[in-house]
C-alpha cells in the first residue's frame, strides 16, 4: 500500500506537471517557472507566519501570491530597461533569499525546513494522511488532485485564449483578449503546481517535471492538443521509471525521476534526428531517380 | 468620416523619442502606403493606432471612434517574423484564430466559423494546405495564412505590417490582388511598404513618416521626388526609379 501511494503521487506530479508545462515551453518561460518554483518558498513561509499553520490551503494561497509578485517584479525590472534573464535572477534569488532567512527566524522549529523544500521526499508521502468525505489519501495526492482540477479547468476554460496569446500576443491584444489577466492567472497555476509538487519531489526537481516532458512533446507534437498528451505520458513514464530505478539502485526517488525526465528526452532527441536524417535521405534518394 | 485621424501622436521608448506630433487624416475606402526609411517609427506608429503602446500621448481616431478592440472594426497583420513559427498547430488553426474575436471567450468555433476560415485560405490561394503545420509552410504561405486570419477576422479597416517582405512574386501578387479587391468593396487598408518602386502602381493614397508624418494624400500628390528626398532625405538611392 505505501508503494502504491509512493507510485499514484510520482504519476499524478508527472501529469500535472506535464499540462502546466506546454504552455510555458510554448511561451518561452522556462526560466521564469525555476524563478517561481523558489520563490514560492517565501510565500509559503509568509503564509505559516501569518497563520502559524501549515495547513495546505493557506500554503496555496502564498505561494500564488508570491508567484504573481515575481512574475510582476520580473515584469516591473524589465519593462524598466533591465534584460529579462537579469531580472529573473535578481528577483528570485532575493525572494528566496529572504524565504529562507524568515524560515530560520520564525520557524526554525516546525516541519519547515530547508533541505525538505528544495529536494523533498516522495517517500515520506504515504504517512501524512488526510480525510474527506470518507476517502483517506495521502494529504500529497489530495493537493495535487485539487491542483491538477485547477489546472485542467483553466486549461478548458481558456484554452484558445491561451493558444492566441501565447501564439501572437499583439494580434490577441487587438481583437481584445485579456493578455494580462491570462498571464498571471497563468503563473498562478505554475505556483499551484509548484507547491503540490513540493512534497514528493521538492522546488529543485520540480522545474525538471516542468520543463522536461514539455521540452519532450515539443520536438514530437504537430498540434498542442497532442503535446498535452505526450507531455502527460512522458510525466507519468518518468516517474514511473524512476522509481523503481531509484529502488533498486537504493537512491533518491526524486532524483532518479528527474534523471529520467532527462534520460526520455535525449531518448526522443536523437531517436526524432535520426528518422529526420532518414527521411531526408530518402527525400535525396526520390530526387535522383 | 475619415478612416484614420490621427491628433499629434507621440511614443517615446526609454526616453527615446520614436514618433513626435504626428497628424494624419486618411478619408474611407484607400488602399494607403505608410513609407518612410527604417527606423522611422513605421511599426511603432501602427501599435501606437491599434492602442498596444501604454505610453503614447494624443488623439487617434478611427472611423470616428476611439480604438476599442471588441468591436472587431480594426484587422491587423503583424510581421510574420514577429511571431514563432515553430507553434505546433497546422494553418487552418491559424486562420481560425480570426473568429476568435466573434466567438467570445469560453466559446469554441462553430460549423460557420469553420467554413469561413476554410473560404478565406481558399482566397489566398492556401486551401490544400489547410492541415499543414505552420513550420512546414515557405515564408509566402505562412504571409498568406496571416492575411487569411485576416479576412476572417471581417474588418472594416486593415493595418498590414510589412505583408510583402521576404515573400516570393506570386503571394505578392496574390496579396495585392485581394487588398484590391477589399477597397472595391469600400474597406480601408494601411500597408507598412518598403518597395519604392511599386508604390504607385500598388497604392492610390501615400503616408510619408519619418519620426512624424511629412506628407499624406493621393499617391501621384504625395509621391514625388522632393517630398520623398525630405522623408529618406540622404538614405535615397532609388531616385531613379521613381
Amino acid at each position: 500500500m505505501i508503494e502504491f501511494w509512493v507510485i499514484v503521487t510520482g504519476l499524478l506530479v508527472g501529469i500535472t506537471c506535464g499540462i502546466a508545462g506546454v504552455f510555458l515551453i510554448l511561451r518561452k518561460m522556462a526560466m521564469i517557472a525555476d524563478a517561481i518554483s523558489h520563490t514560492v518558498l517565501f510565500g509559503i513561509v509568509m503564509a505559516y507566519i501569518l497563520t502559524q499553520t501549515l495547513n495546505g490551503f493557506w500554503m496555496l494561497v502564498g505561494a500564488a501570491l508570491a508567484g504573481i509578485l515575481t512574475a510582476y517584479l520580473v515584469q516591473l525590472l524589465h519593462s524598466s530597461g533591465i534584460q529579462e534573464d537579469a531580472a529573473i535572477g535578481v528577483v528570485f534569488t532575493s525572494l528566496f533569499a529572504a524565504g529562507v532567512l524568515l524560515i530560520t527566524l520564525f520557524a526554525g522549529n516546525v516541519h519547515l525546513d530547508v533541505e525538505h523544500v528544495l529536494m523533498g521526499e516522495i517517500a515520506f508521502v504515504p504517512w501524512n494522511q488526510w480525510s474527506l468525505l470518507g476517502i483517506t489519501m495521502p494529504k500529497a495526492v489530495w493537493m495535487l488532485l485539487f491542483v491538477l482540477i485547477i489546472n485542467v479547468t483553466f486549461l478548458v476554460l481558456f484554452f484558445k485564449e491561451m493558444k492566441l496569446a501565447t501564439f501572437d500576443p499583439v494580434y490577441a491584444a487587438s481583437i481584445g483578449l485579456p493578455i494580462v489577466f491570462l498571464h498571471y492567472a497563468f503563473m498562478t497555476s505554475i505556483s499551484f503546481t509548484t507547491v503540490a509538487a513540493f512534497d514528493s519531489v521538492g522546488a529543485i526537481l520540480v522545474v525538471a517535471m516542468l520543463i522536461g516532458p514539455a521540452a519532450t512533446s515539443y520536438l514530437i507534437s504537430k498540434t498542442i492538443k497532442q503535446m498535452f498528451i505526450y507531455s502527460m505520458l512522458f510525466g507519468a513514464l518518468a516517474a514511473v521509471i524512476g522509481y523503481y530505478l531509484a529502488k533498486l539502485w537504493d537512491t533518491s526517488i526524486a532524483g532518479m525521476m528527474a534523471a529520467a525526465v532527462g534520460m526520455l528526452f535525449m531518448i526522443v532527441l536523437i531517436g526524432q534526428k535520426l528518422i529526420e536524417r532518414k527521411r531526408k535521405a530518402h527525400m535525396h534518394k526520390l530526387e535522383i531517380t | 468620416m475619415y478612416a484614420l485621424a490621427v491628433e499629434n501622436l507621440s511614443v517615446a521608448y526609454d526616453k527615446k523619442t520614436v514618433l513626435e506630433n504626428a497628424c494624419v487624416t486618411v478619408p474611407q475606402g484607400h488602399l494607403a502606403a505608410i513609407i518612410g526609411p527604417n527606423g522611422a517609427g513605421k511599426s511603432t506608429f501602427l501599435k501606437a493606432i491599434l492602442n498596444q503602446l501604454p505610453n503614447k500621448v494624443g488623439k487617434v481616431e478611427i472611423l470616428g471612434k476611439a480604438f476599442e478592440p471588441k468591436s472587431l472594426v480594426v484587422g491587423y497583420v503583424p510581421q510574420r517574423n514577429a511571431v514563432d513559427w515553430g507553434f505546433p498547430t497546422n494553418a487552418l488553426d491559424i486562420v481560425l484564430m480570426g473568429r476568435y474575436g466573434h466567438m467570445g471567450l469560453l466559446k469554441r468555433p462553430s460549423k460557420q466559423d469553420k467554413l469561413i476560415a476554410q473560404q478565406a485560405l481558399a482566397s489566398v490561394g492556401m486551401q490544400d494546405f489547410a492541415e499543414r503545420s505552420i513550420g512546414q509552410l515557405s515564408g509566402g504561405q505562412q504571409q498568406r495564412v496571416f492575411l487569411a486570419r485576416a479576412l476572417a477576422q471581417n474588418a472594416d479597416i486593415y493595418f498590414l505590417d510589412e505583408p510583402f517582405a521576404g515573400v516570393d512574386a506570386a503571394t505578392e501578387k496574390t496579396i495585392i490582388d485581394i487588398l484590391k479587391a477589399l477597397k472595391v468593396q469600400g474597406k480601408s487598408i494601411f500597408v507598412v511598404h518598403h518597395d519604392l518602386q511599386t508604390v504607385k502602381e500598388y497604392f492610390d493614397y501615400t503616408i510619408l513618416l519619418n519620426k512624424t508624418i511629412l506628407a499624406s494624400g493621393a499617391t501621384e500628390d504625395v509621391f514625388t521626388p522632393e517630398q520623398l528626398q525630405k522623408t529618406y532625405g540622404g538614405k535615397l538611392f532609388m531616385m531613379q526609379h521613381v
